[in-house]
């Protein structure tokens, strides 16, 4: 494995297909992870995101394509890539029977880790993840945020070389979040490959250095948050309501404002390189908004761009 | 402030070495396994107190009930030249033995595997890591085999205490009885494997499958005093193949060879094809 550490790219798919029986999760998508970098997958539920990550972390098989990982073909050496990877999955599967401490300690010996070396290492992670003071107490005893806490720091147990994290914030409070981004980006700065999915698209402009946006199976944009909103979105937003009665009216007369204008039930946006300007114009054209606000353009302009406002079920 | 700083001096004390240099993957894959039954036994340890009593528990009830109580009746009657001319009790023992080492490692192999998928869905969290589904099967009919032994063992010892066996045959049917747990446990692993849903698949299981076998396997009567229709239960039974394995070595009853061959054969198969079968299960549904 030794030569593969020098190597740069730690992930590679190329036409990379799961086919279900009569569905396609995930349809031919290309992509490249290299060493240190915070990759993120973004899409609606059913984009084929979890899909992705299933074959990433060498478990599902690939049914099409090309995909190594580390430099191994995981259909085949699937046990041999898992030893280096560190697996956070959406759904905290946790031995709840077993204490804190031993959860760590378990989960570690699975990679055939020495006991000496765990002992120092689970009370490492365990300050990691602030729970050195619940240490005894049964995982089923945790908080949500606890538990996430604790498969986090589960899952870096193996000072593993990807580290993948799926959802990983979902259901923590903000304080929580915050800690976990800065410990992320601690492990970047360690050398350590992150694989991320996630429904928050902050989390996705803080923590990913480049991303794909997927939908249905396919990638629909892929690049830096920054890169993505210049090419998907404009420099500014600009939103203004009149009132759920009269926004489809008025958007008549707001022809030619703005690069692109989007009429929803509540509001209209104008998405614009100079959003107060453009709300100057609405008001000299004597029309006056209920409220408006100017803002920057996110990345949550671009996946609602990309991949449409209609729910997923 | 000076608190979260001693933390992170704390956290970084130790430099990260990366799993290149730390996990060697080769042992872990080979002793993937074990490191299942470890995880297994670990949990285990906790419910000690409860296995043992209901390991325990139902086969002495059966001892003293059925074996003395009504064992004293049989004797009396004469009626034991059915029974090969040995005691009730003599009779009996190598059932309950088997029964014993049966419950066991069936409890072991099944709720184990709804914890796993169903529950607490630790069969992904072990497949994140170097072990396949052969290995979590390992793992899992390993530590139930653990089990089993002590709860066997335990059993054999208040056997020996109220005579129901002979020390010299203790070792032999030993072995054999954890042959019959073993091959039943490995079948109801298999079988716990397909099940999908947390739909009481075990009370039917309990009712329909073990407790008849436990009723019709010639535990509390010869085989062949039962009518002809009803022996099948006997015959495809693990249990009765154990049983009659350790009524051969305990008190010589006599069988012919081709029989005691296949009681081996038999069992062993039992075995063979549940550990297949769960291996290739549980892999597939990891992988699912």
């Amino acid at each position: 494995m030794n030569s593969s550490m020098s190597m740069q790219n730690m992930i590679e798919a190329k036409g990379l297909t799961k086919k279900y029986a009569d569905f396609v999760a995930v349809d031919g998508i290309d992509f490249v992870v290299k060493r240190g970098e915070a990759f993120g997958l973004l899409g609606p539920n059913g984009a084929g995101k979890s899909t992705t990550m299933k074959m990433i972390a060498s478990v599902s098989k690939r049914t099409g394509g090309e995909l190594t990982i580390l430099g191994k073909d995981p259909n085949k050496y699937g046990p041999e890539i898992r030893a280096h990877l560190g697996v956070v999955p959406q759904q905290d599967n946790l031995d709840r029977e077993l204490k804190v401490h031993e959860n760590l300690f378990s989960y570690g010996r699975f990679f055939g880790l020495s006991r000496k070396f765990l002992k120092g290492k689970v009370e490492e992670l365990l300050e990691f993840a602030q729970l050195t003071e619940k240490r005894n107490s049964k995982a089923e005893e945790l908080s949500g945020g606890m538990k996430r806490r604790l498969t986090i720091a589960r899952g870096l147990v193996n000072e593993p070389e990807i580290l993948m994290l799926d959802e990983p914030t979902t259901g923590l409070d903000p304080q929580a979040r915050h800690i976990l981004w800065d410990r992320l980006f601690r492990l970047k700065e360690q050398g350590v490959t992150l694989v991320i999915t996630t429904h928050y698209m902050d989390e996705a402009e803080q923590l990913c250095d480049r991303l794909i946006v997927m939908d249905k199976g396919k990638i629909m944009a892929e690049g830096s948050p920054a890169n993505l909103i210049r090419e998907y979105s404009s420099k500014e937003v600009l939103e203004v309501r009149f009132g759920s009665s009269r926004n489809a009216e008025v958007a008549e007369q707001l022809k030619g404002i703005g690069d692109r204008i989007e009429i929803l039930p509540d509001r209209i946006l104008i998405y614009s390189e100079n959003g107060e300007a453009d709300l100057r114009t609405i008001l000299t054209r004597g029309l006056d908004p209920v409220t408006s606000l100017v803002r920057r353009s996110s990345l949550e302009d671009v996946f609602l761009r990309l991949t449409g406002r209609t729910l997923v079920e | 402030m000076a608190e979260a700083a001693s933390i992170e001096q704390k956290v970084h004390k130790s430099a990260w070495q990366g799993s290149f240099k730390l996990v060697n993957v080769q042992r872990a894959i080979t002793f993937a396994w074990m490191h299942v039954a470890e995880a297994r036994l670990r949990t285990m340890i906790k419910w000690w107190g409860s296995m043992l009593s209901f390991g325990l528990g139902n086969p002495v009830l059966y001892l003293f009930s059925v074996g003395i109580g009504i064992g004293a009746l049989v004797d009396s009657n004469g009626t034991n030249g059915q029974l090969g001319g040995v005691s009730y009790l003599a009779f009996l023992a190598p059932a309950l033995l088997a029964t014993a080492a049966i419950q066991a490692c069936q409890d072991e192999l099944s709720f184990p595997i709804m914890e796993g998928f169903l529950w607490d869905k630790t069969f992904f969290a072990m497949n994140a890591t170097p072990i396949r589904g052969r290995d979590i099967m390992g793992g899992l009919l390993a530590s139930a085999m653990v089990r089993t032994i002590f709860t066997t063992a335990l059993y054999e010892a208040i056997l020996l205490l109220f005579g129901a066996i002979e020390l010299d045959a203790a070792l032999p049917m030993f072995f054999t009885a954890l042959l019959a747990g073993l091959a039943f446990g490995a079948g109801m692993m298999a079988a716990s494997s397909y099940v999908k849903e947390d739909d009481g698949f075990f009370a039917i299981v309990g009712r329909f499958v073990v407790a008849p076998m436990f009723m019709f396997s010639g535990t509390f009567y010869p085989l062949e005093s039962m009518p002809i229709y009803l022996q099948w239960i006997g015959w495809i039974s693990p249990l009765w193949h154990g049983t009659d394995l350790g009524r051969i070595l305990s008190y010589g009853q006599p069988q012919q060879a081709w029989v005691i061959a296949s009681h081996w054969v038999y069992l062993t198969v039992w075995a063979a094809i549940g550990m297949t079968l769960a291996a290739r299960k549980i892999s597939q549904r990891l992988a699912a």
